[in-house]
């Protein structure tokens, strides 16, 4: 990802270092949230911006937390409403860099109506959605992404709420950089935020997080080494969709219906759907992929970019629009508006 | 036979329709008229909750209240002297409020078989003799309508939109009012319809040459121009004046001014009107509800931005965790509640001041702020920029209330100048060099902590809803840091009352048997009625509260200076209790809930009977 390297990032001289606070860093040990503060530390430096243009805001929860570990301007505000807060700053200050730390909960559950209305606004910020499906904070009730049937404390017959996918939610609202990645893979989460933050608008980042004390394992598949071949799909932007232990499976398109097929027994790449992240249509099967049902095989998660589309800023546009009422009217005169339309003088 | 004309000090007209019939459009126009004139006045529009109610029915009668006068007008008026019946349900809605020998004039093709059996009279109330004793004027304004225009090639509906018109220029003539104003209006109204137009401007001419030229109307009134005090006047609706208010203050702050909002009835208008002045640099977002109104206030605050957020009740209990996140960063932002009737959705379009105890005291924990309330009209300019300037100097959300009463009344404003206004001082914290550490609840002597933007370098902080350390921020759940934070918090606001001016009495003795006590929209019917039983001799007085957190520091003093303290409020007794418990005094409530204004004559009854 060297493209996205600032030349100012080397005058600046940051290091991870300087994005630390003197907070003690109070969440669980073995905690994914660990890694995820890690990551974002390690990619700060090399975004070529001062400590103080930068913006962390968070809701509760958690992973919520994590402005307070990290030193730039931050605010730890309510549950859910960190989108809100950030629309906001961004509008008024369209120059920094404004970022949203968020768990499943804050952002899905008592912040989805904010979450889906900031992507389709298309803000300029960078939305890290914490997902661990289960509420860590409140000590440990489902949570709007938890699978069905999950047995929690407040759900002890099991869960019967339908999960939302985070990211078909996210490209049903029209987000313009929907994306996945996970705690434990740190250089792909490492590429990730760099993309997120490159992507001028809402860019969505989901991110998978084990919380080790209240669901521990719910990633595991995708993590452990015996497993992670065979159920991890990497997505690159113009290549086939290839995974397996050997490399060896690829997922093909019938019509618009996904399969999964064996390189070694008469398919080969070319016969693979080619990944396109201006694709909306291929983005939202993508999207879909692992919840598909086969008899035959089992469908592999997506992680990376999903899909990337450009599309003018709200800023940009209100920004505008002030520019043009200015140009056309003049700088707003504050005795004429005082003075009104119509006047008389009483002596 | 001649025509008489009678001079008159004050006048109260009542237009009353259906929704459709644009009496909004006609009352409003009569007052801009009057205005320009030079008579004081008041307005209050009075309109259906639903937008399209079934015509013809009760439920769909639209009005709107004018009181004009050539002597001062502290409200839109108690009892009707003229009223303007459009249709049978106008007249059943408003007849109560008609003086005993008031005029009406009547339409009389909204008194036919379904109009009447929709407003549910058996017989024609304009020709069974029931409204004998009132000065009854029938005319078919449809048919007199229609007949103007005939030749121009509108349908019957376009043609009988222009209904209003017709009275309009009736009441021009009755009134002996220039018609100027309203020509050029309806010109640039309908600049590009030229029939449109025509049909209109004939009809109103109509109107007034039916007066001059049918011989059954034997008496016109004039109202002479107001002795006001000197100065140049506007008129101006209370909505307009926040709005207008708000732009003032974020010139004299040289902050930029944010809106975040979602529309809600009454205030839905500041909205609207904030979003046109984008050349002064506002920033209008209609947000998805009321929490990312005033979350997104809470971002734009946070970076330097001037942010207000306006709704109404409901919209204020959606807001209250989030006021309580800014009470907790000390930011400025200033939150304007329009009340309306509640609880719930309870009355939206009808008036109430029942949201008193919610912005003193309704958020979890002990949350202070800053409660201002303005109490006519022109007043919402002063209290709203007061508003915006305390929440800026002492780093504070501020909370300002107005109500759907004045929100939609108007009356002539002696507007003020930009370089009569106050500076608003807003300071931010200066960029640190060489790693100094930035303490971001540092305070100053009025206990604020500084207002640190993002973009200044060396002032990298964090902050949140969480308890607090103070000077330093950094988070703390120590049991002494609480209770010294919660403290701390409180006495902030209340070391406002330092800046703020003493209470001024508004009218009568400095000491004496009987204090009126009133705070918002009951202003002028306070006043009304306590000048009027001065200058029949009777010992009261009337303060009104613009500060209702903190009180004026000498508040206390001027209650003790009285045996009795009554406080008229339009809810169920609100201001009373905090009175009550604050000073100890035994505060005398007068409450009204009706969702609509309390009235001078009934004030003046009551207050005799305490002064017996
Ligand atoms: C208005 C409000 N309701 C409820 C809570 C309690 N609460 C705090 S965090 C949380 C859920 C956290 O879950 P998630 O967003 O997934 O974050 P995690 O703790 O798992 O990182 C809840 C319900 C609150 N703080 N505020
Ligand atoms: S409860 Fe779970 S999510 Fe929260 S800090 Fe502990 S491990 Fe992390």
């Amino acid at each position: 990802m060297a493209d996205i390297l600032i030349p100012d990032a080397l005058e600046l001289k940051l290091s991870p270092k300087d994005f630390q606070t003197d907070q003690d860093v109070r969440w669980c040990p073995g905690c994914g949230d660990y890694s995820i503060l890690k990551q974002v530390h390690t990619i700060l430096p090399q975004l070529g911006l001062k400590k103080e243009n930068i913006v962390f805001i968070s809701g509760i929860g958690c992973s919520s937390r994590f402005p307070y570990y990290t030193n730039t301007f931050g605010m730890h505000s309510i549950h859910g409403r960190a989108t809100a807060v950030a629309s906001g700053l961004k509008a008024t200050r369209p120059e920094l860099s404004v970022w949203i730390v968020t768990g499943d909960g804050d952002a899905m559950s008592i912040g989805g109506n904010h979450f889906i209305h900031l992507l389709r606004r298309n803000f300029d910020v960078n939305i890290l959605l914490f997902n661990n499906q289960i509420y860590g904070l409140t000590k440990g009730q489902y949570s709007p992404t938890s699978e069905e049937n999950k047995i929690t404390k407040s759900t002890p017959y099991g869960s019967v709420d339908h999960p939302f996918n985070p990211i078909a939610l996210a490209l049903g609202a029209d987000a313009t950089f929907v994306a996945r990645s996970i705690d434990r893979d740190p250089a792909h989460l490492q590429q990730m935020l760099l993309r997120t933050w490159k992507h001028k608008g809402a860019s969505f980042l989901e991110i998978y997080q084990n919380c080790n004390i209240y669901n521990d394992g719910a990633f595991e598949i995708f993590t452990e080494k015996a497993t992670k071949k065979e159920n991890d799909l990497f997505l690159v932007h113009g290549q086939p969709l290839v995974f397996g232990n050997l490399e060896d499976k690829g997922i093909r398109l019938d019509g618009f219906t996904p399969q999964v097929v064996s390189l070694t027994n008469g398919y080969s790449k070319d016969d693979l759907m080619i990944h396109d992240e201006n694709d909306i249509n291929k983005s939202m099967i993508l999207s879909r992929l692992y919840e598909m049902k086969s008899e035959e095989y089992i469908f592999p998660k997506p992680f990376g970019v999903f899909f990337i589309r450009d599309r003018s800023t709200y800023e940009e546009v209100m920004n505008e629009q002030i520019n043009t009422s200015v140009g056309k009217l003049g700088k707003g005169d504050l005795d004429k508006l005082l003075i009104g339309k119509e006047n008389w003088i009483v002596e | 036979m001649g025509v008489e004309t009678k001079i008159l000090e004050e006048v109260v007209i009542k237009f009353a329709g259906d929704s459709g019939d644009g009496m909004q459009l006609t009352g409003g126009q009569f007052t801009n008229t009057s205005a320009l004139f030079g008579n004081d006045l008041g307005t209050f529009p009075d309109f259906p909750a639903e937008i399209r109610a079934p015509q013809g029915t009760l439920a769909g009668v639209s009005g709107y209240q004018l009181n004009f006068g050539s002597k001062e007008i502290f409200t839109p008026g108690d009892l009707c002297d003229v009223l303007i019946a459009m249709n049978s349900a106008a007249l059943k809605v408003n007849l109560s409020n008609l003086k005993s020998d008031g005029i009406i004039i009547a339409n009389i093709s909204g008194f036919d078989v379904k109009n009447l059996k929709l407003a549910g009279y058996d017989k024609s109330p304009i020709d069974d003799g029931s409204l004998e004793g009132f000065n009854l004027i029938k005319m078919d304004v449809t048919k007199l309508t229609r007949d103007a225009i005939e030749d121009i090639p509108l349908g019957v509906k376009e043609k009988d939109r222009c209904k209003n018109m017709f009275v309009l220029g009736f009441l021009y003539w009755m009134f002996d009012r220039p018609m100027e104003n309203t020509i050029n209006f309806i010109q640039s109204k309908f600049s590009n319809n030229e029939d449109v137009r025509e049909a209109n401007l004939r009809v109103l001419k109509a109107g007034y040459h039916y007066g001059d030229t049918t011989e059954t109307f034997t008496t016109r009134f004039h109202v002479e121009k107001a002795k006001m005090e000197p100065g140049t006047y506007r008129n101006i609706m209370g909505n307009q004046a926040v709005a207008i208010g708000l732009v003032a203050a974020s010139q004299r702050s040289g902050l930029p001014l944010f809106l975040g909002s979602y529309p809600i009835t009454p205030a839905s208008d500041i909205l609207h009107e904030l979003a046109k002045y984008k050349n002064f640099g506002v920033r209008t977002f209609q947000a998805e509800d009321e929490i990312a109104a005033i979350c997104s206030c809470i971002g734009a605050s946070f970076g330097g931005s001037l942010a207000i957020t306006t709704t109404s009740g409901p919209g204020m209990a959606l807001k209250a965790e989030a006021m309580g996140l800014a009470v907790m960063l000390e930011i400025p932002l200033i939150i304007c509640n329009i009340q309306r009737g509640g609880p719930s959705t309870g009355l939206p379009t009808k008036t109430e001041q029942s949201d008193l105890m919610q912005a003193i005291y309704g958020r979890n924990g002990e949350c202070p702020m800053p409660v201002i309330a303005a109490k006519s009209p022109a007043d919402c300019f002063d209290a709203v920029f007061e508003a915006c300037k305390i929440s800026v100097q002492h780093m504070t959300p501020v909370i300002f209330l107005s109500d759907g009463y004045i929100a939609n009344g108007a009356e002539p404003w002696k507007f003020p100048l930009t370089s009569q206004l106050d500076e608003i001082k807003a300071e931010f914290a200066k960029p640190l060099e060489n790693n100094e550490k930035f303490l971001p609840y540092q305070r100053d002597e009025k206990l604020s902590r500084p207002w640190a933007v993002p973009g200044t370098k060396g002032l990298e902080h964090r902050i949140g809803g969480l308890e607090k350390e103070n000077i330093t921020g950094n988070i703390s759940y120590e049991a002494q840091n609480h209770e010294f934070m919660v403290k701390l918090r409180e006495e902030k606001v209340n070391r406002i009352s330092d800046y703020i001016p003493l209470q001024e009495l508004d009218n009568g003795p400095e000491k004496g048997e009987l204090l009126v006590v009133g705070w918002g929209g009951t202003y002028g019917a306070i006043k009304a009625a306590v000048k009027e039983l001065l200058t029949e001799g009777y010992k009261v007085s009337h303060i009104h509260l613009r500060h209702l957190k903190p009180f004026p520091k000498n508040l206390g003093e001027i209650l003790n200076n009285f045996e009795k303290v009554m406080i008229p409020e339009i809810n169920n007794g609100q201001l009373v209790k905090i009175i009550r418990d604050k000073f100890m005094i035994p505060a005398i409530p007068y409450n009204k809930i009706q969702g609509i204004p309390i009235q001078k004559t009934e004030l003046i009854v009551k207050i005799k009977e305490l002064l017996q």
